[in-house]
């Protein structure tokens, strides 16, 4: 393969990994916060509806990727309360929200299907840098500015989990909530703040494809992402910059299957990361790395106080 | 939160089995009252929209024909995932073992030359077989590492999702296709038989309902119902009692895997007589019987009624995009709806609301008598 | 006894730092502190003693703010407040290093210690928390390295990381949960000298504690609590280990109804140097062996945590020893696991009654064969035969009087005492050669408590041997011929019934062997 392939398919494989990457952001920060989400699809399907919506209407993508985000938040919202209030099973409650989502994005959208989008996001190329050699092309050009931003909050993602006093509070949350509510600390509130960012993300995961990726919207365009999402957690071991390097994996993966459809079935390399993660888990449950890579200790269980 | 109005919340004893139906119920009428209300914000009017639904699928032969078709995958995955459930074993996979049950029966149909009456019945043991395979690979990291199955299900869906159009691409691409993807046609002679000129597939139904008894029975009259049961309700229970917990378990999960197994059985042999594009093949029927079996609450009797009920809103989808214009994914709508409220009104059965004495009000801890 | 290190003199005339006076709170069914005062100073030890079920956790929730009492006034200073909830007694200057720590396992130690603290900075909350902790942990002599994770930790060091976390908070009253409970003797002598010097600088500490020696040893008061009462508050120098364990037990033991049989010569268990861990991996039975003949009631004895679960269960399948054998009936049963066991005649009655003695959810005929159903008569082939249940259930229900709606009633609705009628009956239905009962009249009423008594004695009549594991030191002696003492995983001594009472059972397992009660006093 010749070196102009190689940075093209890089490119290409950065740009489709960011969807993924900004619904795996969200999922992390919730999933630390001890909470399982498992309507990210339906989150950022609805977004994607809403966000290329209004895009449309106004004329406006940046209002449409505002939206997209606000209506991701507010599915969150309905999971948020149903598993952290109500504390019913959380699977279940988000399994719903996707399988809500899904059909109500068809319905909504369905006077919208197939319009391109009069007034998209556009491409970037960054001056100057994008002159550089190799990673100029690679990394530089013809990307979307969602997918820098989405590579920046990563890093800030990764800082405040790590190294701030709410990103302490969020971790220990989903560790060992006995251990926060004995500092006074609402564990619940936590919970449904960083759920609700996580859909907020999810949500605009969603309008990036709608609304910049393939200006057009079309049912279930989101294909699995969410999912994918999901299993990007657990690969990138519940760490935002692990998580880039893993949205990349999938995003490669995926795009790598259509190019070298010629030479492998192509079926069988996108089946890969999936394959991965389940490997990945064997191994964490496996080795002495589950004390330190682990799931957070209280993910998936709702918060009662007085039960240990 | 209660405790400030003087309410708190105790938790119930025991749930009258009228209580929980009803509440079941109630989960389903509000939702098909919030879709009503969903198809008058698009300009249909609710009350045409249901009628025009109830005459075309129930008061109509063939619909009611396709209501059933509809429900067959779904009794078949929804009576495994309600053997799955009781144990506590999370099984988001029964897409994917669908999948594998139809590339079992696939593989017969296609290779294995055999007069038809012994073809049939070695398809869908092939396919039983395929379908456990397939949920025996969680099963296993569950029980020995702990391996979470609702990603590990989860996954597997995927994997045989691409195995399969790889198959349809590659090497059981049919012979005679040219530019769609699908495997040779299944040879006239076993494709199974249908009712009338209905594309009901019964033995795939009769299997199913064969299926329903055989698992209320074991679940209520074998030991290995009764180990079942006790995994699923106090696993310290089932170790005090000497339960193999590892046998127990697997042996379920290849069980409720192989029973969606047959359901992909059905849908290739019955209706495709092909190996198709995956999303033809399952339709979203193995999430689908997740609700079927959550609203059954653990009685394979009750997943008949259920997977009828969800049956007539697949049957109804397909109505609803003929005469009325609206996206199948309205199904999805109600699905969604029927979860959401489900299991919003759990706390209803675990929870009653009774009234605290405000004199001395206490922490919101509950006391368990530890001194 | 070890000598007793000179004693800060406690000051009368210092007011107290936190007084309490006529403390109730009850829960449904019992009374946990009655009318209860008690007082802390600065620069004082002050130990709570006292049997489980005493009341001492109870009272330290109440001074913490966990719970709020029925009764009584609490001052501070001389001031009377309301502790609503641990913010206000935080701000009070109190502490609590509870017995199962609070720690996020995951984290590190400064990560932990930052959480707790108002006014960490907003980024990198732990960087300067970390010089604070290493001075801190010099001074007070609490190493431990605040980079290290939770996990990593052995129990005692994670208990510093509370203690210092407590003290970061600007504790001047540290209350401390049975602290060496889970310490090595070295730990707590360590311990011991952290405490000695926080009170030479004036701060206060409350230890609870049911291990006499180690009272007598640290505290300058101590109050004995039993059954909720406060018994006695004495200085730690006016009093004797052998006044405060009569105080912790309370009456006279009441004439054994125990009719005299003469144990048969066979053994129906033999442990031989049996070694058993734990699941934190350390050992829980060290080098146990002893023997339990047939006709015969061996009790148990010792406070939990010294190893009696490590034992019941490694006697019925649910454990395996790491070194050692168990010989049953003369067969060699180390390893036969909770079926083979169950077969052979060892029936096991559990202590958590509610979980693991029965499925909650299912019902009375169900769990009264949970543990037969896989033979002659409720099996047949794969089938239970539900005749042959039904039959059964409706014995047993009668003949063991068993209260409730039917015998299709979810066992989750029965009463404590009818849920241990179930067990008994179940357990007992095979004639068992072994029967090991764990804690098996606790929580239950009189009448429930005496027919469990009735038929242990009985199955001993009938030929088995019984072991009784007990925290109950008045039911020990009652019902046991002999009486196995366990402390810290070791056999302290094993003694026959009629030759011990009750004050030398209560020094016994807190730790004092048998030798050294038996030879002359040791002045205070």
């Amino acid at each position: 393969m010749e070196l102009d392939q190689v940075t093209y398919t890089f490119a290409r494989a950065l740009a489709f990994s960011t969807p993924l990457l900004w619904a795996a952001l969200g999922e992390i920060m919730a999933e630390r916060a001890g909470v399982v989400n498992l309507g990210v699809e339906g989150m950022m399907v609805l977004g994607a509806v809403i966000g290329f919506i209004v895009s449309q209407a106004t004329g406006l993508p940046y209002l449409g990727l505002l939206f997209a985000a606000v209506t991701g938040a507010l599915a969150a919202l309905i999971h948020s309360f149903i598993a952290i209030i109500l504390g019913a099973n959380q699977y279940i409650s988000g399994l719903a929200i996707t399988i809500f989502g899904l059909g109500l994005s068809g319905l909504i959208g369905r006077t919208w299907v197939g319009q391109p989008l009069q007034a998209p996001m556009k491409f970037v190329t960054v001056p100057g840098l994008s002159e550089v050699p190799i990673l100029g092309p690679a990394f530089f050009t013809d990307q979307y500015i969602l997918t820098y931003v989405g590579l920046v909050t990563a890093g800030l993602l990764w800082f405040v989990l790590y190294y701030t006093r709410p990103g302490l509070i969020l971790r220990t949350v989903g560790e060992s909530p006995v251990a926060a509510d004995a500092v006074g600390i609402n564990v619940k509130v936590v919970r449904m703040l960083t759920v609700v960012f996580g859909g907020c993300m999810a949500g605009i995961g969603g309008g990036y494809l709608s609304i910049a990726y393939r200006p057009s919207w079309g049912e279930g365009m989101t294909n699995g992402m969410g999912w994918i999402a999901l299993a990007i957690t657990i690969f990138a071991l519940w760490d935002p910059l692990r998580a880039v390097l893993a949205s990349f994996f999938f995003g490669a993966f995926f795009f790598l299957s259509f190019l070298l459809q010629k030479m492998f079935p192509p079926e069988l390399l996108t089946l890969m990361p999936y394959t991965f993660t389940i490997v990945a888990l064997t191994l964490v449950a496996l080795g002495k790395g589950r004390r330190a890579f682990g799931s957070p200790e209280a993910l998936g269980v709702p918060y009662k106080r007085g039960e240990r | 939160m209660l405790e400030r109005f003087g309410f708190k919340l105790v938790p119930r004893k025991a749930v009258p089995g009228y209580f929980v139906f009803l509440v079941s119920f109630g989960a389903i009428v509000a939702a098909i009252v919030v879709t009503g209300f969903i198809f008058w914000i698009y300009g249909v009017n609710p009350f045409a929209a249901y009628s025009t639904i109830v005459e075309r699928t129930l008061l109509n032969s063939r619909g009611l024909s396709e209501v059933v078709r509809k429900s067959i995958p779904l009794l078949l995955a929804g009576v495994g995932l309600v053997l799955a459930f009781r144990a506590q074993f999370w099984n988001i996979g029964a897409e994917g073992q669908i999948l594998a049950g139809a590339v079992g029966a696939s593989g017969i149909a296609l290779f294995v030359p055999l007069p038809p009456f012994v073809a049939i019945p070695a398809m869908f043991v092939a396919g039983f077989v395929a379908g456990a395979l397939w949920g025996l690979v969680p099963a296993i990291l569950k029980v020995r590492l702990g391996v979470n199955e609702i990603i590990t299900t989860l996954m597997m869906n995927y994997i045989a999702l691409y195995i399969v159009r790889w198959l349809i691409n590659g090497p059981w691409k049919g012979d005679s296709v040219v530019g769609f993807s699908y495997s040779d046609m299944f040879h006239r002679s076993i494709w199974l038989p249908t009712i009338g000129n209905t594309r009901l597939h019964w033995p795939t139904l009769v299997l199913g309902l064969l299926l329903v008894v055989l698992l209320a029975v074991l679940i209520t009259r074998t030991k290995l119902g009764f180990e079942i049961r006790m995994l699923g309700e106090s696993p310290i229970a089932a170790k005090y009692s000497g339960v193999n917990v590892l046998f127990t378990t697997t042996m379920l999960i290849a069980l409720s895997a192989g029973a969606a197994g047959l359901a992909g059985v059905g849908e290739v042999a019955g209706i495709h007589h092909r190996l198709v594009e995956p999303n033809s093949i399952s339709l979203g029927f193995g999430y689908t019987a997740i609700i079927v079996a959550m609203l059954a609450r653990g009685s394979p009797v009750a997943a008949v009624f259920t997977a009828l009920f969800l049956g007539w809103v697949f049957a109804s989808g397909d109505i609803m995009k003929v005469a009325l214009g609206l996206p199948f994914q309205i199904t999805g709508v109600i699905n969604g709806l029927v979860l959401l409220f489900m299991i919003s009104s759990e706390p209803l059965l675990r929870f009653r609301i009774a009234r605290v004495s405000l004199k001395n009000p206490e922490t919101a801890e509950s006391e368990t008598g530890t001194v | 006894m070890a000598s007793t290190p000179p004693k800060h003199d406690s000051n009368n005339s210092l007011p107290a730092l936190l007084s309490v006076k006529g403390i109730t709170k009850s829960f449904p069914g019992i009374k946990a502190n009655n009318s209860v005062d008690f007082e802390i100073r600065a620069g004082e030890v002050h130990s709570l003693l006292g049997e489980n079920g005493a009341g001492k956790t109870t009272l330290i929730n109440i001074l913490y703010g966990l719970y709020q009492p029925d009764e009584g006034e609490i001052k501070f200073k001389g001031k009377k407040i309301a502790l609503r909830s641990p913010k206000d007694a935080i701000k009070r200057g109190l502490g609590l290093v509870a017995q199962h720590f609070h720690l996020a396992r995951r984290h590190t130690v400064v990560e932990n210690i930052a959480l707790g603290l108002p006014g960490t900075p907003m980024f990198f909350p732990t960087k300067i928390l970390r010089g604070q902790l290493r001075q801190l942990g010099e001074h007070y002599g609490l190493k431990v390295d605040p980079n290290a994770r939770i996990w990593q930790l052995s129990p005692g060091e994670q208990q510093r990381v509370e203690i210092l976390k407590v003290l970061i908070q600007g504790a001047e009253i540290l209350i401390l949960d049975e602290p060496t409970s889970v310490l090595t003797p070295q730990e707590s002598d360590a311990l011991f000298g952290v405490l000695r010097k926080m009170t030479s600088e004036g701060k206060a500490v409350i230890l609870i504690s049911h291990k006499l020696d180690e009272v007598m040893r640290i505290a300058d008061t101590i109050s004995v609590l039993r059954k909720g009462n406060l018994v006695g508050c004495f200085k730690s120098k006016d009093t004797s280990p052998a006044e405060l364990a009569k105080l912790m037990i309370g009456r006279t033991i009441e004439p054994t109804t125990r009719t005299d049989i003469e144990p048969s010569k066979s053994s129906v268990l033999e442990l031989k140097s049996v070694w058993v861990q734990n699941d934190r991996g350390t050992n829980a039975l060290q080098n146990i062996s002893f023997r339990l003949r047939r006709r015969e009631i061996l009790g148990v004895a010792g406070v939990a945590g010294n190893g009696q679960g490590e034992l019941t269960e490694v006697l019925t399948g649910l454990r395996y020893p790491s070194r050692g054998q168990i010989i049953i009936d003369g067969e060699d049963s180390t390893l036969r696991g909770v079926r083979g066991l169950f077969e052979g005649g060892v029936a096991h009655i559990p202590e958590d009654r509610n979980r693991m003695g029965i499925v909650p959810s299912m019902s009375v005929a169900e769990n009264l064969i949970m543990r037969q159903y896989r033979h002659k008569p409720f099996a047949k082939g794969p089938m239970i035969d539900q005749r042959e249940v039904t039959k059964f259930a409706i014995e047993s229900i009668d003949h063991y009087s068993i209260a409730t709606a039917s015998k299709d009633t979810p066992s989750r609705q029965l009463s404590g005492g009818n849920v241990q009628k179930i067990i008994l009956a179940r357990e007992l239905s095979g004639n068992p050669k072994l029967l090991v009962a764990s804690h098996p009249t606790y929580g239950l009423d009189v009448a429930a408590a005496a027919l469990t008594h009735e038929l242990l004695l009985s199955q001993r009549a009938r030929g088995a041997g019984v072991l009784l594991v007990s925290e109950d030191l008045d039911e020990l002696i009652k019902i046991s011929d002999r009486i196995l003492v366990l402390f810290e995983g070791t056999v302290m001594g094993s003694v026959d019934t009629q030759e011990v009472d009750s004050q030398t059972l209560g020094a016994m397992m807190a730790g004092v062997s048998f030798k050294d009660i038996q030879g002359p006093t040791t002045s205070a």
